[in-house]
């Protein structure tokens, strides 16, 4: 085992989250953290080869409807269609090539296709609300769905979350995995939201904010957001040789 | 340029319709034709009532049996290989349980010039977790363990809730329960 040893020194640690911009473990506003936040401090771990590597290869086929959710059925769902668009970087501006996006969403009345969802607002059948896709070389991955209608849940009452689409999203590590949810500009439910407000940078719940983008959206054919993503990065570049 | 990484949000409980469906979960992290030590590996998740989570995920990345990983940062890699991917997901059942078949890895390079106990990453998820919870799995019992460099990390009297338990009457079979909160709470790393 001896040659291996002294190959620890290739390993470039990942960058650490700067104060403020994630949310905490704990955050009882969010009633379904009470019983399930840990309450222990988290212990710090030195990036090894089990931190900076990570599931990369493939992760089953990407078919040819699964970035276009509005063309998964028989039929055109109803609502309003849109294009959502962005790069996916990491923190040192390098786009994210071949990084698995996975999305999924409420339908445009609020309602998820999930059997637990029992939200009474109306299923559509052509609707899924389910997607994947790669990002290209440049980091750029595309979706074409429908605008999800915001929905009422239990934490409070008249709790409502604001319009949002999940986001799961691998980047070149296990410790860049990200799951994260996308807003709309504007959203009035932003101040009454526990998830939204759970992150305490105002910057940082800005950068989960879709921008509406003229450019992207097709005339007489579907609006467009725009939305970036950013990964943690490696620390610093490594030198060659 | 400097980016800052978008916050984490909960994984809700509707996830399972996009992220484990039949296509979507990876239950076999090895293939049969992958070498090593075959490990059936049952997860349990638990909240601070004891209460198991029905809409949890898990999620292992692992070495291969010599202690690489699938990935090209691996400088130990040459290619990869096909039998073995390191990757399973699954989402827990009504009973907060899932499991796993894969190989028992390597081992794997650590800080230090010490080389770490065979052990899982592993990331949870679930409604209410406002991100992921990192934790390892280690196998009780395995002589590396005292050895292990991130292990002596961890405090002594919690150093077994890293613990994956073999099932005496079957073998290859082994048990990790993820308490959330409580006396046994797991220790999660900031990873
Ligand atoms: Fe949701």
């Amino acid at each position: 085992m001896g040659p291996l040893a002294n190959e620890r020194s290739i390993i470039t640690p990942y960058r650490r989250h700067e104060a403020g911009s994630q949310p905490p473990l704990s955050y009882p506003a969010y009633q379904s953290n009470v019983r399930r936040a840990p309450t222990k401090p988290l212990i710090l771990l030195p990036h090894t080869l089990s931190e900076i590597t990570g599931p990369i290869y493939g992760h089953g086929e990407i078919g040819e409807t699964d970035n276009d959710l509005t063309r998964q059925h028989g039929g055109e769902p109803i609502g309003e269609r849109i294009i959502v668009t962005g790069r996916v970087l990491d923190s040192n501006g390098r786009p994210v090539p071949q990084a698995l996006v996975e999305v999924w969403q409420a339908n445009s009345a609020g309602r998820y296709i999930h059997q637990r969802d029992q939200h009474p607002a109306p299923l559509d059948p052509n609707f899924t609300g389910a997607g994947r896709t790669l990002t290209d070389e440049n980091g750029v991955y595309r979706f074409v769905t429908l605008k999800p209608g915001p929905y009422p849940w239990f934490n409070h009452y008249n709790a409502w979350r604001p319009a949002h689409i999940h986001f799961s999203l691998f980047g070149r590590a296990f410790l860049t995995r990200l799951v994260t949810q996308m807003y709309f500009p504007g959203d009035p439910f932003f101040p009454y939201d526990p998830i939204f407000q759970s992150v305490p940078d105002e910057k940082a719940r800005q950068r989960m904010i879709s921008k509406f983008d003229l450019e992207t959206t097709q005339p007489n054919w579907a609006t467009g957001y725009k939305f970036d993503i950013v990964l943690r990065g490696p620390e610093a570049t490594p030198f060659e040789g | 340029m400097d980016l800052v990484p978008n916050p984490s949000q909960t994984v809700g409980p509707f996830f399972h319709f996009s992220l484990t469906t039949a296509a979507h979960s990876v239950r076999c992290i090895a293939g049969p034709q992958a070498p090593g030590e075959r490990v059936w590996l049952m997860c349990r998740v638990l909240d601070g009532d004891g209460a198991p989570l029905n809409d949890a995920m898990i999620e292992i990345w692992q070495a291969n049996a010599e202690g690489k990983y699938n990935h090209p940062d691996d400088p130990r890699i040459s290619a990869k290989d096909p039998t073995f991917t390191g990757f399973g997901r699954l989402g827990t059942d009504e009973n907060g349980m899932c499991e796993f078949e894969t190989i028992k890895p390597g081992r794997v390079p650590g800080p230090g010039n010490v080389f770490q106990a065979p052990h899982l990453n592993v990331a949870v998820y679930a409604r209410g977790l406002l991100r992921q919870l990192y934790t390892r799995v280690y196998f009780a019992g395995d002589p590396a363990n005292q050895q292990d460099p991130v292990l002596a990390l961890v405090p002594a009297e919690r150093r077994g809730t890293l613990m994956a338990l073999s099932d005496p009457a079957r073998p290859g079979h082994w048990r990790f329960q993820v308490h959330l909160q409580g006396e046994q709470e797991t220790v999660f790393f900031d990873v």
